[in-house]
């Protein structure tokens, strides 16, 4: 135990003190200053003079405003934090020629990755709830409403499932810096992998649902109906590898008491969403859990593996000084 | 009276996919002894080294640290050894104390111990004057000893020194093998060090081994390798030099 807490309070040391996050911190006041404003701003344009729907305080995290929602802008970018701070864990060791010295200290080596990881997991934490804490603060100036007990439940689950989600990008970058001896090659490869499983899996689950049940144009309405629905249901299973739209679907579910699938596969037209309003009653904070709960356990599920993997490759490895 | 075995190795090997980089090696060291590993790059030294502090596992063969296996009981091992490698690194952006202390911590030992024993190392080292200075701004010499003091400050057993003189001018040389004698003089610690240089290793070992191409060709007292190898009497002068150039032209 006392490697873990030596290496992480080092770590931990050398984060604080490092370039890398003071540009983070400047990324996280940027970001929650941007996305406060715009979407506080345009609230209050919508708001003006309506009586206040609920749950309207985590609109200020769901809703879009100009361009993009916080819940998207952190599905897209908090990966990057989660990369920013793992590329280079072991591989910096490796180059700066300290690695062989650690490992001959008595700790065991997974002591190394775990203290890490842990510290990298320590400042996810730190940027994901100051975060959430600059727009809860600005988004009650602007649009001057105080969030209740159940939305703040929401959204401290919705910090666990982020904080989940950067870590799972941690730890792959973590695996790529132990399988690759330069920096470069690990900051690639993480973005590679984080580009590929973010954009070009939802893409190839298309391709692929269209090659196993294309939609027919035929006359039989019934024939026509079940290779719709099969096709989006392979397309469906298909995104579910990207942890961004685990991410995504668990996120808006949480944060959204009105939503009730984490994701409706028919785009609804003006009438339909107008008879299911009255089916609109938020859904009890402990349902939205069950909801959420399958996403949950698969990013935990895919963190593991890739440390399974992290664990197979390094401890067997053999560590030079040149 | 027989000293204790600390280090032995049975028909060790190591292959790389075809290539044996360690062949059979069959040695051992006892407590106290200054063991000088020679040998030309790429005949086995570090590798077999990597294969005594458990950060590579033997194809084959048997080692033992101190009765202890390094592969299976790496973190018995690694307590009671100090392991100084070659081109050591440091972490730039501390000074002296802080990366010491953080090896001292690493093996546990708590910071009200270790302050005295880090600045009676600097002074032993010969480092206390620059040690509030980042690492960064180190020459070579002055990283070498570091390295030494970071190898002692857990006190260990046995002491292994790959290539410790590489890369120094003649003042960091003797330096480093006037501290290397009063390891094992005054602290009676057993060291196992690698070079190629061949007038340190017969200034400052008690036994020596010469490893060819993964092979040990010669072990024992400078003076028995010379009856040997050169075939000399007690009493006639030798160096080194020859004897090591007799066994790698038969290599």
């Amino acid at each position: 135990m006392h490697g873990i807490l030596t290496i992480y309070r080092k770590e931990m040391e050398d984060h604080f003190s490092s370039m890398r996050f003071l540009l983070i911190a400047a990324l996280v006041v940027m970001i929650g200053v941007i996305i406060a404003s715009m979407v506080g701003m345009s609230m209050q344009e919508e708001l003006w003079g309506v009586a206040k729907p609920t749950f309207v305080f985590l609109m200020l995290f769901t809703s879009t405003g100009k361009l993009f929602s916080f819940i998207q802008f952190i599905g897209l970018l908090g990966p990057m934090i989660g990369i920013i701070l793992g590329f280079d864990a072991i591989n910096r060791e490796r180059s700066g020629r300290t690695l062989s010295k650690l490992v001959s200290q008595p700790i065991y080596r997974d002591a190394i990755i775990n203290a890490k990881f842990l510290a990298g997991v320590t400042m996810i934490a730190i940027v994901m709830v100051s975060l959430v804490l600059i727009i809860s603060g600005l988004g009650i100036r602007l649009i001057g409403v105080v969030p209740g007990a159940e939305e703040i439940w929401r959204l401290v689950i919705y910090l666990v499932i982020s904080i989940l989600y950067i870590s799972f990008w941690l730890g792959a970058a973590i695996l790529f810096s132990v399988v690759f001896r330069s920096t470069a090659t690990s900051a690639l490869a993480s973005l590679a992998v984080w580009i590929g499983l973010s954009f070009f899996v939802g893409l190839g689950g298309g391709f692929l649902a269209d090659a196993i049940s294309p939609i027919k144009q035929t006359a039989d309405m019934a024939e026509a109906t079940s290779a719709f629905v099969k096709n989006a249901e392979i397309q469906r299973a298909a995104s579910l590898f990207s942890p961004m739209t685990l991410y995504g679907d668990a996120t808006s579910t949480i944060l959204d008491p009105l939503r009730k699938t984490p994701r409706s596969f028919v785009l609804m037209g003006p009438l339909e969403r107008f008879s299911l309003s009255r089916f609109q009653n938020p859904l009890p904070l402990g349902q939205s859990v069950v909801i959420v709960a399958p996403f949950l356990i698969s990013l935990i599920a895919i963190t593991l593996v890739c440390f399974g993997i992290c664990y197979a490759v390094f401890m067997r490895q053999e560590i030079r000084s040149t | 009276m027989e000293r204790e075995i600390v280090i032995r190795m049975e028909e060790l090997t190591k292959l790389y996919g075809q290539q044996k980089a360690v062949d059979s090696l069959s040695l051992s060291v006892a407590e106290g002894e200054v063991f000088g590993f020679l040998g030309p790059n790429g005949a086995g030294k570090t590798t077999t080294m990597l294969m005594l502090l458990g950060l590579t596992e033997p194809t084959s063969g048997t080692v033992r640290v101190c009765g202890f296996d390094p592969a299976r009981d790496p973190l018995k091992v690694k307590k009671i050894i100090g392991y100084l490698p070659e081109n050591v690194g440091f972490y730039e952006d501390m000074d002296a104390r802080q990366n010491l202390r953080y090896i001292a911590r690493l093996n546990d030992i708590p910071d009200r111990v270790s302050a005295a024993r880090i600045d009676k190392l600097l002074e032993e080292v010969d480092l206390a004057k620059e040690a509030g200075k980042k690492v960064g701004s180190y020459s070579k010499g002055m990283r070498q000893r570091l390295g030494i003091a970071e190898v002692l400050i857990k006190e260990p057993r046995v002491v292994f020194l790959d290539e410790p003189t590489i890369g120094l001018d003649p003042d960091g040389t003797n330096r480093m093998l006037e501290l290397i004698r009063s390891l094992s003089r005054e602290r009676r610690m057993t060291i196992f060090f690698s070079s190629h240089l061949l007038d340190q290793v017969q200034q400052i070992s008690d036994r020596i081994g010469i490893m060819i191409k993964g092979k040990l060709v010669a072990a024992g007292p400078l003076a028995e390798l010379a009856q040997r190898g050169l075939g000399l009497e007690e009493g006639e002068s030798y160096t080194l030099e020859e004897i090591y150039m007799k066994y790698f032209k038969e290599a």
